[in-house]
């Protein structure tokens, strides 16, 4: 949470302290006991916690299943090995719909149903083969990615020989799952770069149709095997397959007919600079050097130092140039400076004059409709696009990154003021969580949103060790829904989960973790964490090759049981991570105490305000009727009375907004 | 995060039902559709050991059905990605400017660790195995001189001829930034026909670790070579 420095006028809040007191006489009931002068805090406490030290994630013993384990703040429910068919294959991604998980493996489909977390069990075992089988469901149908070159239209398991072949299918399946134990295979839309991942997008505007974005990142196909397909450039050839998504409508009454609408080129233009913004520490640093002397050059918008070694070499050449000798001067110096905008400016026009044609796809598309944004991460760039016309998304910003090789994923923050993105180096298959692997690659960055442009905060990356053996790299999460905070949880493959706060997103804090030891502690063996999300109280991980893990969060003193609680009160009657869903908290006592427990922790409400509100509101929980109601509507007052001189104001009114919710329900 | 409530939109469009008035029991709703013939899951000692034997088996069955083209592929681009560790290991000694030097400890880090696992697929079956000092020089195996007649040389899609490797070790400080460029560009390149040639030919990338490194060499070296077009363009 950001501090946000408070300057009250003096007048201002004796004022509303002094109506704030009247209201309390006023109402009386004994539900707070007589206001004592109280102090706020001007400045609010950063989120802190103890980690554990030494790290338990180091040096785990190894075993398929009988790896050494390593849990703070979480708890395992349940560990579920794959169903004999799959055992040996790759797991891939989940989708939720009802008490089921859907679980893609590249040789099909798993149905778990996970009403009893202790013991999930075995609905169907659906063997299609096609890797990566990235699955999403939506109503009562389920989509499936195919992008292998084994992956057959008949579902065969003995893949195809031949580079061309009218029997591959390398694109997206769909399945009627109205009665899940028998899914039924509806249709195909074959797509010239098949379907490493795809997106269902809902047009608010259109009840009739549901559509799907699709990403592909291997070679395009032979036009022999699909007519059309084209992996010329775009200049030699319009219809190229490259540089674009698909779109794909699917309609609901039959959804046998859907088919390919648009494919637009979102990238055309893209002339994003190598780099993102400073991060704040890097402008501190470049204001310090500055104020040191030092000369500092915008170079395309971004201030830069010089080196002093180049810059005594540009010294050295205005001595030369004015026709002297010996050591640059004080006016050498000053002239230096005068010309360096213009320097800068003759640096940067170099790149200009030449049409970037940008990535030839995108990795992973987020759609978050309520905001009516998209984050697609395609190959060097992040992007955020408008997709309020859901067929034609439009790119509003690009982003690349020096520190990135890779952009794979995107999840935004529920209000949409952040986003997430991933760099998944090395395409996942690599032990990137070394501790000889930077920070910053294989990492999350993490960006404000302002006026639809992306602004760089920080970098985060599951922060234990891990070895040669383990594959680890930023890969899929979710959301977890605290209310007031953003909370992510997120799979690092053989890195296992972290579950981190970055709702300050220039400082991200890991709250929670869970990790194995390597599958193998003397060769890679591909494991590890998929993808990990929250559903429904749940946070529900699928394990490449050790099945369906069901954790529980353990309170913490950087996550409460009422926040906790909060969270579990949100409830999904379906999941696709990659369409995030909008979070709105029904009003319950446990929402109210988790705002408390929030202004307890950052110091936004004093101790003696914390307390007087927690005793009104048990007071509060036990009365009924008009005491129930006269008791919170009392507080509701007293807290907007706090609102205005707390330094997290906005909480209070949140807090205020449920009391007062809680009055009326 | 920001505390004003995104607007609200039209209910059809949330996925999300609001529970009328939790209070913190597991949130999971109520079975949507009849559970039987479901089938219950045990995790006995002895259900998990037979099923890590399956495990075994299998990954040891994936090393017997090997194609030819495959083992050419992952071969080659051992030697292949050994240039570029040649190419990139210069950077430091011949005065490489910051950006090149992130740019080259990446290729380092990211082609040493996809020979090792090219390594490890061709040792699993059974095949000669090129091994690759840290300084890129590819030390061929004792049994490999049966296969040097198609054993990876320097006619492989876009490796640097012994005089182009010479001008670069030549080259310094910018000439040597936009020398690595413009070859690594061309390096580059060639690993992704070769991934296209892999993909033209019948049998090829079935065995799905093939796949997924070719096509992850695919896709990493093409958004790199469009990175570095780019920083090429800002020195011209």
């Amino acid at each position: 949470m950001k501090p946000i420095p408070s300057s009250f006028p003096r007048p201002a809040i004796a004022v509303t302290l002094a109506g704030g007191l009247a209201v309390l006489s006023a109402c009386g009931g004994g539900t707070a006991p007589a206001p004592a002068p109280v102090n706020f805090a001007q400045q609010l406490a950063p989120l802190t916690i103890d980690a554990p030290n030494p790290d338990p994630r180091v040096g785990l013993s190894a075993g398929l299943f009988d790896a050494g384990q390593a849990l703070w703040n979480m708890r395992l429910v349940s560990t579920t090995p794959p169903q004999q068919e799959f055992v040996g294959k790759t797991n891939s991604d989940l989708a939720f719909t009802g008490s089921y998980a859907i679980q893609g493996n590249y040789d099909g489909v798993q149905v778990w149903d996970i009403s009893n977390t202790d013991a999930p069990r075995s609905v169907i075992t659906y063997v299609c083969p096609a890797s990566q089988s990235d699955v999403s469901v939506y109503g009562n149908l389920m989509f499936v990615s195919g992008e292998g070159m084994t992956g057959r239209l008949d579902c065969g398991s003995e893949g195809i020989r031949e580079a061309v072949s009218q029997e591959r299918l390398r694109g997206i399946r769909i399945f009627d799952i109205t009665d899940i134990r028998n899914p039924r295979y509806l249709a195909n839309v074959q797509t010239c770069r098949g379907s490493h991942t795809h997106t269902v997008v809902e047009d608010p505007n259109d009840d009739e149709n549901v559509y799907i974005y699709v990403s592909g990142s291997a070679p395009v196909r032979p036009a022999e095997e699909l007519p059309g397909c084209s992996s010329l450039l775009p200049t030699e050839d319009p219809n190229s397959a490259l540089f674009r998504i698909e779109v794909i409508r699917v309609p609901l009454a039959a959804p046998q007919e859907a088919a390919i609408v648009s494919s637009p080129r979102i990238f055309e233009g893209l002339t994003a600079p190598e780099s993102h913004g400073l991060a704040p520490e890097d402008l501190r640093l470049v204001e310090e050097a500055r104020a040191r002397g030092a000369f500092v050059v915008d170079l395309g918008g971004q201030p830069q130092v010089l080196p002093n070694r180049f810059v005594s070499q540009m010294l050295d050449s205005m001595v030369v140039a004015r026709g002297g000798s010996g050591a640059p001067t004080a006016a050498d110096s000053s002239a230096l400076r005068a010309y360096l905008p213009a320097w800068a400016e003759a640096v940067m026009g170099g790149a200009d004059g030449r049409e970037e044609m940008g990535p030839t796809q995108c990795h992973d598309i987020t759609v978050y409709p309520a905001i009516g944004l998209a984050g697609g991460a395609c190959e060097g760039y992040g992007l955020l696009l408008d997709i309020r016309d859901v067929a034609n998304p439009r790119r509003l910003a690009a982003v690349a990154d020096v520190n990135f090789s890779y952009w794979h994923s995107a999840t935004f923050s529920n209000d949409g003021s952040s986003v997430v993105f991933t760099d998944e180096w090395g395409g996942g298959g690599g032990p990137k969580c070394r501790a000889t692997d930077p920070m910053e690659w294989g990492a999350n960055a993490i960006f404000s949103i302002v006026d639809g442009e992306l602004d760089f905060k920080s970098y985060y990356k599951m922060p234990a060790a891990q070895t040669s053996a383990e594959n680890c790299v930023a890969h899929n999460g979710s959301l977890i829904p605290i209310p007031g905070r953003d909370i992510m949880v997120q799979a690092w493959y053989q890195g296992g989960v972290s579950i981190y706060d970055f709702t300050d997103p220039a400082n991200p804090v890991e709250i929670a973790f869970h990790d194995r030891g390597p599958i193998d502690a003397n060769r890679m063996g591909m494991g590890g964490s998929w993808s990990v999300y929250w559903y429904n109280g749940l946070i529900v991980s699928s394990e490449i090759a050790r099945g369906l893990d069901i954790f529980e969060l353990v309170p913490s003193e950087a996550l409460s049981q009422n926040e906790i609680d909060a969270a579990k009160s949100v409830v999904m009657t379906e999941l696709n991570s990659q369409g995030q869903p909008i979070f709105e908290w029904p009003t319950t006592f446990a929402l109210a105490r988790a705002y408390v427990d929030q202004l307890e922790r950052n110091r936004g409400l004093p101790a003696s305000r914390v307390a007087a509100v927690r005793a009104a509101l048990t007071g509060a929980e036990a009365a009924s009727g008009s005491a129930r109601r006269t008791g919170l509507e009392a507080l509701g007052r007293e807290l907007d009375a706090d609102a205005a001189r707390s330094a997290d104001g906005d909480r209070v009114r949140a807090l205020a907004e449920a009391v007062r919710g809680l009055a009326a329900g | 995060m920001r505390f004003p409530v995104p607007s609200r939109l039209p209910t059809a469009i949330l996925t999300i039902v609001l529970a009328a008035c939790a209070g913190g029991n597991t949130g999971v709703p109520p079975a949507a559709g009849p559970s039987t013939g479901a089938v219950r899951q045990e995790n006995t000692r002895e259900s998990l050991a037979a099923l890590e034997a399956l495990y075994r088996a299998r990954a040891d069955s994936a090393t017997m059905d090997v194609h030819e083209a495959d083992v050419r592929f992952m071969t080659g681009m051992i030697g292949h990605h050994a240039q570029a560790l040649v190419m990139s290991n210069m950077a430091p000694e011949n005065g490489a400017s910051d950006e090149i030097r992130v740019l080259t400890a990446r290729i380092l880090n990211a082609q040493t660790d996809e020979i090792a696992v090219m390594q490890g697929w061709l040792r699993d079956r059974g095949r000669p195995v090129p091994e690759v000092e840290s300084s890129g020089t590819v030390v061929r195996g004792h049994d490999m001189h049966a296969h040097d007649a198609h054993a990876p040389d320097m006619r492989m899609s876009g490796m640097l001829s012994p005089e182009q490797l010479e001008a670069l070790r030549a080259a310094t400080g910018p000439d040597f930034d936009r020398l690595f460029l413009t070859y690594m560009i061309q390096h580059h390149r060639g690993a992704v026909t070769m991934v296209h040639e892999l993909f033209a030919t019948d049998g090829a990338a079935q065995d799905d670790l093939v796949f997924k490194l070719a096509s992850d060499i695919q896709v990493d070296q093409t958004t790199e070579v469009a990175r570095m077009e780019r920083m090429l363009e800002t020195m011209r």
